[in-house]
């Protein structure tokens, strides 16, 4: 049944859907899946996120991003409410936020995970090249710019690439 | 009992506050620009999880209570953080080797923190087990890297293990306030998995060693005083500054 409330909510995720994550400005807060509800009641919206990684210092930013977008859209009464439990998880981005990933350059988490696994020297995981598509890459360090990354070069066009690791 | 839980808690969050300071000393005197990055991005999960548990801490306290205030105004002898997380880098291979002891006793208590019966604790360690998995993985490797290195190399772990074993036995001697995990039961556990990465990385596992321990209780190593002169500077020469 459609609702006032349900109309009310689908338009506050539209909002959403224009906030994007000030360290991969291609991918918005609900394609990375932190957005894990929103509530309306009496005392105003609620929007409930998760961080990505526990240390990462964009989510200050989002929160208020967040904020300013639903501000400019007439909302006042906005509470915005972090949780830690499930823990967030790159299963959590959508298809459309991989496929803006790679063709900004960023190679998106594979759909099978190997590298989080504990395994000592494993080999690195294939990781196709965002921008020649070839397999043939390597991993040259399991940390990258930000926390979610890891950082690859590509053996065939020789670029070196961002790599959304599994988490 | 919340005084007991608010302790844990204070305990859980000084020694990833600290552990973090340290590593973060680390940030553009890296070996190479790949484990700079590895080292510092380390600080930062650290740093994420100190938050996290500041923050519970904070809202048990109550009145003026803040993640900040308690990070920030809290005396060397208030904070209750393990011994090992405190002491200086030295080389890298010191740095490397603190990072292991402890991140692989982090793991075997976030295993059983997410289980326990404090929902926010349970939850706070969950999402952090993710980040301790990578930290034991990377700094394993590098412990065995250079443990069976070159000479160099192996001496100089040699010489971070005589330096560090002493402080290891503490992460395993319970205080009054910790209820909630048994850490003495993890102690086999961690001696194992420690035994089987140094056995790859030919070094040996000490034995008979007299263990210092007192930080749980807030009785500290020289280093620790000059650890929060440098963190807490700002807010003590300008209090309640914010950017």
């Amino acid at each position: 049944m459609v609702t006032a409330h349900s109309i009310e909510e689908k338009k506050i995720w539209s909002v959403l859907e224009t906030v994007t994550d000030p360290e991969v400005p291609v991918l918005t807060v609900t394609d990375l899946g932190i957005i894990r509800n929103v509530k309306i009641n009496a005392e105003g919206i609620e929007v409930i996120i998760t961080p990505t990684y526990t240390g990462c210092p964009a989510m200050d930013m989002i929160a208020m991003n967040i904020r300013l977008a639903l501000v400019e859209q007439g909302y006042k009464k906005i509470k915005i409410t972090s949780v830690l439990s499930p823990a967030w998880t790159t299963d959590w981005m959508s298809e459309e936020g991989k496929r803006k990933l790679k063709e900004y350059g960023i190679a998106p988490p594979n759909p099978k995970q190997q590298v989080c696994n504990d395994k000592l020297f494993a080999e690195a995981e294939a990781v196709q090249c965002p921008h020649c598509n070839s397999h043939h890459t390597h991993r040259i360090s399991e940390f990258g710019s930000t926390a979610c990354k890891a950082l690859y070069q590509c053996d065939d066009c020789k670029e070196p690439f961002d790599y959304f690791k599994c988490h | 009992m919340s005084d007991f839980l608010i302790n844990y808690i204070l305990h859980l969050a000084d020694t990833t506050l600290i552990l973090s300071q340290r590593n973060s000393e680390w940030c553009g005197h890296g070996p190479i620009l790949e484990q700079d990055i590895a080292v510092t991005n380390i600080s930062l999960d650290l740093l994420g999880q100190s938050r996290n548990f500041y923050q519970y801490a904070a809202s048990l306290i109550g009145e003026e209570a803040t993640e900040d205030s308690l990070a920030y105004l809290r005396k060397e002898r208030e904070f209750k953080n393990l011994l090992l997380v405190e002491q200086p880098n030295g080389d890298w291979g010191q740095t490397i080797l603190r990072q292991y002891l402890y991140s692989q006793f982090q793991y075997l208590l976030f295993e059983k923190l997410q289980q326990c019966n404090d929902e926010q604790l349970a939850a706070i360690a969950a999402k952090s087990i993710k980040e301790t998995t990578y930290h034991v993985r990377w700094s394993s490797e590098w412990v065995i890297r250079l443990g069976d290195g070159t000479e160099e190399s192996h001496n100089r772990m040699l010489k971070a293990i005589d330096e560090l074993w002493r402080y290891t036995g503490e992460m395993f001697e319970p205080a009054g306030y910790e209820t909630i995990v048994d850490v003495s039961l993890l102690k086999n556990d961690w001696l194992q998995k420690v035994r089987s990465i140094f056995l790859e990385a030919t070094l040996p596992v000490p034995e008979k060693v007299f263990m210092q321990s007192g930080g749980k209780e807030g009785k500290h190593t020289e280093h620790l005083g000059y650890i929060l002169t440098q963190l807490q500077y700002m807010q003590r020469a300008y209090p309640g500054a914010t950017w």
